[in-house]
């Protein structure tokens, strides 16, 4: 089993996802980053439970899973939230509260 | 990967399943949380909104059964500690000290946010139900010794906050706190996930004991400091260290009051429960990386947040900054958990109660207030000692507590961490002992001068009406005051529970 590529995939994605969550303005971009992130996790888990042939690396993932389902629910909740109140999604706009 | 899969088939198809066995006693409190969330969905379906006005005494007097167990677990003393699911759950006289004061900080938010909710439009049944399910994510906190139970923990009591911080429904300012709460509280998680997943795979187990034995005999050095610094600063979004506190504030202001203050005490507190838990029983060996990063984290989240509470004019901002600095207290101790670990659990927990009491009982005062003045800058606080003396008493005790002065609790809890962080006479503990002393100053001069602003100054509009009190607030502020008053009076009282805390192995 060749573990590097896996480990060097996850911490692309997860790389990625962090920049996106830092340079994106727009509510579901930063989500969907959010995503990226989550799935990097998933991949480092399962990769790590095959090569350690244990199965708790997967049974962490299915809770990753479903937990990361929650919270995009939440933070789609949120976000439509923001859009019915303002019309944008643009996070950058939110600056209300500052100081 | 599927020969793992199919040897598993094989397994369950050759074993009878048979239930592990539960120690139904050590989960009650939980089970009745949980039975609490279930119920109150019910009765709002059934009976709309006829039960609504109901939902806040159902919900307080939960919390109080579920006290019930907890003490019934104290008393039981010879069969502590109790471990559960593998060794993955473990309740020990750490954990209950937890669970009680989790369970009483829910009670007092209920006791707070009664009549916001209620005068308010808002959606009655759904805030209760949301708060105890986050109060039942911080009770499963305090026992979790494995990296699964831990995240989901923290994900239970984290969601519902998200949710209630943008409460207001049609306040923008509400909107935007729930949106920066929720966004850089999925960040963090994403960040303790990555580590999470980083520690499994260099311990090959979830179990935070097992962690602690593979990473004292592991050899790959820079893997695990990776894994060890990225769960790190996952906790220390929760707890709003510097330089991840910046959502703070701002959810701080913009959510509901009574949230703030549930925020600010229950849901930073499980933060330390989480680092607490994940350092001392899975990092022991470790001391090496952990103890320089709490320690900077510590000095530079006290300073910083000390520094720019000096010049906020909003009450609720100049808590949630002097929140940051109070975590950089509490989590001073970590900075040396390697001599002197088994003390390091007690300070912090007593600091954490102390801290519930005083920092409730403030934000009580400033919904009693605000329900006259309609605002929570501090210049509106100016002369309610013409109108309204016994508040202005209880402010003062909480303010003073906050700023560690004698004879009330604060200066306990603040005794004991420099006690905890002195006593092995190393370098990095005196040092940041006399980095916290100066900053107990800096940080009484602000709390001062909101006493000051109280007792001397003039009122801003001339308003000298007196303030009518609830029945709810009235015993928020009763509790708070006892406490706050009876723990610095009589510190024997916290350290004879919290006093030689030690977190059980499984």
């Amino acid at each position: 089993m060749f573990l590097n590529q896996f480990l060097f995939f996850a911490a692309g994605l997860f790389s990625i996802g962090v920049y996106g969550v830092l340079t994106r303005k727009n509510g579901v971009l930063v989500l969907m980053s959010i995503e990226l992130i989550l799935n990097a996790v998933n991949i480092n888990l399962v990769a790590f439970g095959a090569f350690n042939q244990d199965i708790s690396g997967q049974v962490f993932a299915l809770f990753v899973i479903a937990v990361a389902a929650a919270e995009v629910g939440v933070g789609l909740a949120i976000v439509l939230l923001i859009f019915r109140n303002r019309r944008s999604i643009d996070i950058a706009e939110a600056d209300l509260l500052k100081g | 990967m599927l020969a793992l899969a199919a040897s598993t088939i094989a397994q369950i198809a050759l074993e009878p399943f048979s239930r592990p066995e539960i120690d139904w006693h050590a989960v009650a409190p939980e089970l009745i949380l949980l039975a609490l969330g279930a119920l109150i969905t019910v009765i709002d379906l059934v009976g709309l909104e006829k039960v609504r006005k109901w939902m806040p005494t159902l919900t307080s007097f939960a919390f109080l059964a579920a006290l019930i167990p907890v003490l019934t677990l104290w008393n039981d003393g010879g069969e502590l500690p109790r471990s559960l699911f593998d060794g993955a759950y473990v309740v020990d006289r750490y954990s209950l000290v937890l669970k009680g004061l989790f369970l009483l900080t829910g009670y007092v938010v209920v006791l707070l946010s009664t009549n916001y909710m209620s005068e308010g439009d808002y959606y009655d049944s759904e805030y209760y139900q949301l708060i105890a399910a986050s109060i039942l994510g911080m009770v499963v906190m305090t026992s979790s010794r494995d990296l699964i139970s831990i995240f989901v923990a923290l994900e239970l009591l984290s969601i519902p906050a998200y949710l209630m911080a943008a409460w207001r429904k049609r306040d923008l300012k509400s909107n935007e706190a729930g949106l920066k709460y929720m966004l850089m509280g999925v960040f963090a998680s994403g960040i303790l996930l990555y580590g999470m997943s980083l520690l499994y795979g260099v311990s090959g187990s979830t179990k935070l004991t097992d962690i602690a034995t593979a990473l004292s005999t592991g050899s790959s050095k820079p893997l695990f400091t990776l894994a060890i610094v990225f769960t790190i600063i996952g906790f220390g979004f929760k707890v709003s260290a510097v330089p991840f506190h910046t959502w703070a504030p701002d959810t701080y202001e913009g959510a509901p009051t009574p949230l703030t203050a549930f925020l600010a005490v229950a849901s930073k507190a499980a933060g330390f429960v989480a680092m607490i838990n994940v350092i001392i029983v899975a990092f022991p060996g470790q001391a090496d990386v952990v103890e320089p990063l709490m320690a900077v984290l510590a000095a530079v989240t006290m300073t910083v947040g000390n520094f720019i509470a000096l010049r906020q004019t909003n009450m609720v901002r100049m808590l949630a900054y002097s929140g940051v600095a109070q975590a950089g207290y509490i989590m001073a101790p970590l900075a040396v958990y390697g001599t002197n670990g088994d003390r390091v659990p007690s300070a912090m927990v007593t600091y954490l109660v102390i801290y519930a009491a005083m920092n409730l009982g403030a934000f009580a005062v400033i919904l009693v207030a605000a329900r006259k003045t309609r605002s929570a800058e501090i210049s509106s606080f100016g002369g309610m000692f013409g109108y309204a003396p016994g508040l202005t008493l209880a402010m003062t005790l909480f303010l003073f507590s906050l700023a560690g002065i004698p004879p009330v609790g604060g200066w306990w809890a603040k005794f004991e961490i420099f006690r905890v962080l002195t006593e092995g006479h190393r370098a990095i503990g005196i040092v940041l002992a006399v980095i916290l002393a100066v900053n107990s100053v800096i940080a009484a001069f602000y709390y001062l001068s909101i006493t000051k602003q109280m007792w001397f100054m003039p009122t801003p509009d001339g308003d000298e009406s007196p303030v009518t009190i609830p029945p709810a607030l009235q015993v928020a502020l009763v509790l708070t005051v006892i406490v706050t008053l009876a723990s610095g009076i009589l510190p024997g009282l916290v350290s004879d529970m919290a006093g030689n805390l030690q977190l059980a192995l499984p």
